[in-house]
């Protein structure tokens, strides 16, 4: 093996490791936490939620404010399957979901219109 | 946003304006805790909200918007909820004009890609271009090079670094305009710690440009180190113009998918035409009032859900219903607004508007169902979390291998951005939520509403089938079926006489019975002395004369000789009719059967349901000869009869406890309990009263034939979805390998990263139009 090829291969496998621990072991954040007995929590929609992991109390209803600051086509929707919830969150806007206080503990998914960028509220 | 907290409380969510720090917060939330009437009270600083649950006896929310104005911070009333059908309109806005941005774009990279494939082709003979390996650009050279070299011998004169320089211009045009969202979309994902088709499209293009700078700008240096200073500028840019008509395809066909909601959106007439204090005004829907009087002509749709008070009409409601035979309506009829009067003119008292409109409840119940995630996509869900880093490893692995094996880095790159660029993780995000909204439009126009995707995928593993039989399989209102007066005594006068005293009774027979004087245009008199015996009967005089309408066996201990009649009633009983009886002054003067009626399209509707392969089970309340003789008529073999409602759910879990997958088929009302217990429960609506939020499939029309419908859709949209996900995956697995080499060492197949785009492009484009066909599915 030449010194160019050694330097390819270990290159090579060096960013495939990278890679996979970016996006699969680096992306575990802690959840954010909604505060106040209306737990009102702002999500960040640009590309993902952020934050994309939300912690809320049981019984008590909650908000999500989703303020969606890009025009890509594929947020402007957010699917919440456990709720039956399909809104349409305009671009440049915030929009409002109210959660019920009867939201089972436990994880409910929150997605995009296509399943594509994905947050989770965690019941508790 | 109001919404009911508890029986008394209410809450609310409104904008603050003006906060800045935690202290304005900490003043605004004290103040408004402290206002009489506030229970709780929350404000964030974060969203600039306040949520507050209070009293509605003791304050409004006006005042409670006053009371945080009085701190020196701005408040709003929140503006009300869009309604479903304005989010729609607002969403489909949006992708109309996403889709026109993507269409001009694609429309001007595909030329400037012709463009830059010219300009390459001078580059390709003179063996600086690693494209020329490409089979694609060595098809175009083959055919298009001479010609090209005949028509601009100058462009083959042109200096190698000019026509790269220009390449590169025009690379950067495109890049920065048409492509420039892959990019910034690929960062803000990557930011997030995710990856989508972006990712994918930034990373291989940018790839495929920088070494192609690298080498426009040094290529001395890469040719002393060996590596063959080669540009892939116009395989770049025919990337990104594919990839964006792939894009701006699928925008078009995505909105394809919600036309049924749109339609029925577009039903609703702005305007009606209101009659108040004697004059007809034609103001806005939104202006109208419970209670008003609105006046629908000849050929008009009629505006609201209303109660017919004047006039008759006959209405198209197949937009709703699927039924296409225009339905009679006459006073006291109900007229769902969106519906078309064909013929008549009427003036109906709106009952429910806005959002308690049928049709905007069905609007919402549909975007409800297409909200929904279908079991079957959790598979699809898994593979695609982890899609599009597995695939850039991919990417990285070929190009190390084509290096290591090939020993030149074009061929390498050429194979790691052809696998970035075929990769496709949105072929298998469409797969199910395409086919489910085309689905649910489409039942919505049989009339078979259903709930989402997993009532959908239930519906497509049924094996029987349970109807409830009164008001599912028969009409659910007893009438008058056979008349059989004694010798001398006509059908009218029977009618007469039985009618006039049933007409006190609240019996549901009794109701059959006057109903079907009226039928034949009998008046009717007042019975004096009515009595009621419950259980046997009723008697009054009419005309002078003692008449009694009862049962043989209490007419018989009244001393009435009724054995004349008895092989009349024997064959009553076996067709599952109820016989009555009616003497005048002792003597018998006929017999009445009274019968739940069959509905017209029961009877071929279990026929269908059977041919789908289903087990057809009757259950019902009532005594087993009349159950058992229903059963016979519309070709029913299995009859549970003389059931409780409790005895409905026992039966429907018997039936699951032995394995089978149940659909119940009931009235949504009685029968709730065991629609709940069913696998898939199918509620049958009443007509013009649409219990839209019963059971996971509504039939908006009272027909089994729904059922069958509900169950053919069903079925045909699994074997879509199926398919998808097949196509999806079946797509990527085979092509991921194909580009990054493997065929090579055997067959010399190698592919280029243009064609991986078009490819691409097209895998998404064949989802979505897969999905699209459940549009003209035969479904009769």
């Amino acid at each position: 093996m030449t010194f160019d090829q050694i330097f390819v291969l270990s290159t090579g496998l060096a960013a495939i490791a990278w890679i996979n621990w970016y996006f699969f072991a680096a992306g575990r954040r802690k959840a954010a936490v909604a505060a106040g007995t209306g737990q009102a929590i702002e999500i960040v929609v640009d590309g993902g939620y952020d934050p994309s992991s939300i912690r809320l109390a049981h019984g008590r209803p909650a908000s999500l404010v989703f303020d969606r600051r890009e025009t890509s086509s594929c947020s402007d929707e957010l699917v919440i399957p456990d709720l039956g919830v399909r809104r349409f969150l305009p671009a440049g806007k915030r929009t409002t979901v109210e959660l019920p206080p009867t939201l089972a503990r436990g994880e409910h998914e929150f997605t995009c219109g296509m399943g594509m960028m994905r947050g989770r509220l965690i019941v508790e | 946003m109001t919404e009911t907290a508890t029986a008394e409380h209410e809450r609310l969510a409104f904008p603050v304006t003006g906060m800045t720090c935690a202290a304005c917060q900490g003043r605004v939330q004290r103040t408004l805790e402290k206002t009489p009437g506030v229970l709780d009270a929350s404000v964030n600083l974060m969203t600039g909200t306040a949520t507050v649950t209070y009293d509605p006896a003791a304050v409004t929310p006006a005042a409670l918007v006053d009371t945080v104005r009085d701190t020196g911070y701005g408040a709003e009333l929140p503006a009300e909820e869009a309604s479903a059908a304005e989010e729609q309109l607002a969403h489909d806005a949006a992708q109309e004009s996403e889709y026109r941005g993507l269409r001009t774009k694609a429309v001007v990279t595909l030329v400037a890609a012709a463009l830059a494939m010219v300009l390459s082709m001078p580059l390709m003979t003179a063996q600086h271009h690693g494209a020329a390996a490409d089979p694609l650009m060595q098809l175009a050279m083959r055919y298009l090079g001479g010609p090209l070299a005949d028509a601009a011998p100058w462009l083959y004169g042109a200096p190698r670094g000019l026509l790269t320089g220009v390449l590169l211009a025009m690379t950067a045009g495109v890049l920065l305009w048409s492509g420039r969202h892959f990019f910034t979309r690929a960062w803000k994902a990557f930011r997030h710690h995710s990856a989508d088709m972006n990712t994918l499209i930034a990373v291989g293009t940018g790839a495929a440009t920088l070494y192609s700078v690298g080498a426009t700008l040094f290529p001395g240096w890469l040719l002393a180190r060996g590596v063959s200073p080669d540009v892939y500028y116009e395989a770049v840019i025919f990337i990104i113009g594919l990839v964006l008509t792939g894009n701006a395809l699928e925008a078009r066909a995505k909105r394809q998918t919600s036309s049924a909601i749109r339609g029925l959106i577009s039903l609703q007439p702005d305007t009606a035409r209101v009659l108040r204090e004697g004059i007809e005004a034609e103001i806005p829907v939104s202006a109208l009032a419970h209670g008003d009087i609105v006046v629908v002509r000849p050929g008009e749709r009629v505006p609201v859900d209303g109660t017919i008070v004047h006039g008759s009409g006959a209405v198209d409601e197949s937009m709703l219903t699927g039924e296409s035979v225009p339905v009679a309506k006459a006073v006291g009829h109900r007229a769902i607004g969106g519906t078309v009067n064909r013929a008549g003119s009427f003036r109906i008292r709106a009952t429910a508007l806005g959002a308690e409109s049928t049709l905007a409840r069905i609007v919402t119940l549909m975007r409800e169902a297409q909200g929904s995630r279908a079991p079957i996509q959790h598979l699809a869900d898994r593979i695609s979390a982890v899609f599009v880093p597995v695939v850039i490893s991919i990417a990285i692995a070929a190009f190390v291998a084509w290096y290591l094996l090939a020993g030149a880095a074009g061929p390498a790159l050429a194979a790691a951005v052809s696998v970035l660029i075929i990769a496709c993780p949105c072929a298998m995000g469409l797969a199910v939520p395409t086919a489910v909204m085309v689905a649910t439009g489409r039942g919505a126009a049989l009339g078979v509403l259903i709930k989402g995707g997993e009532a959908l995928e239930r519906a497509g593993r049924l094996d029987t089938v349970v109807l409830d039989k009164t008001g599912t399989v028969t009409e659910g209102r007893p009438a008058v079926t056979d008349l059989l007066p004694a010798p001398g005594v006509s059908d009218e006068a029977l009618l007469f006489e039985a009618a006039s005293v049933e007409r006190g009774s609240e019996h549901p027979l009794a109701d059959a019975v006057v109903q079907a004087a009226r039928g034949r245009g009998i008046a009717l008199e007042d019975a004096a002395g009515f009595v009621a015996v419950p259980g046997r009967g009723v008697r009054g005089r009419v005309r002078g004369a003692d008449v009694a309408v009862g049962s043989r066996s209490w007419l018989r201990d009244a001393g009435v000789e009724t054995d004349g009649f008895a092989p009349d009633e024997a064959r009553l009983a076996a067709e599952g009719k109820t016989p009555v009886y009616v003497a005048r002054d002792g003597a018998l003067r006929g017999l009445l059967a009274v019968a739940d009626p069959i509905r017209a399209s029961s009877r071929s509707a279990i026929a269908r349901l059977r041919r789908l392969g289903l087990d057809v089970v009757l259950l019902t309340g009532d005594a087993r000869a009349t159950a058992e003789a229903v059963g016979r008529e519309v070709g029913i073999e299995r009859v549970v009869a003389e059931t409780l409602p409790e005895g409905k759910v026992a039966e429907v879990k018997r039936l699951q406890a032995a394995g089978h997958v149940v659909a119940m088929v009931g009235d949504g009302v009685n029968d709730a309990p065991a629609l709940a217990q069913a696998d898939l429960g199918i509620a049958v609506g009443g007509g013009s009263d649409i219990a839209v939020d019963a059971g996971d499939v509504t039939l908006v029309r009272p027909d089994l034939q729904g059922a069958a419908r509900a169950v053919e859709l069903s079925r045909r949209t699994m074997r879509t979805i199926r398919q998808n996900l097949f196509w999806a995956f079946a797509y990527n697995v085979v092509g991921i390998p194909i580009a990054a080499g493997v065929l090579y060492p055997a067959f010399g197949v190698l592919l280029s990263p243009v064609l991986a785009s078009a490819a691409m492009a097209l895998s998404s484009v064949s989802v979505v139009s897969n999905s699209l066909r459940l549009r003209r599915a035969r479904i009769a």
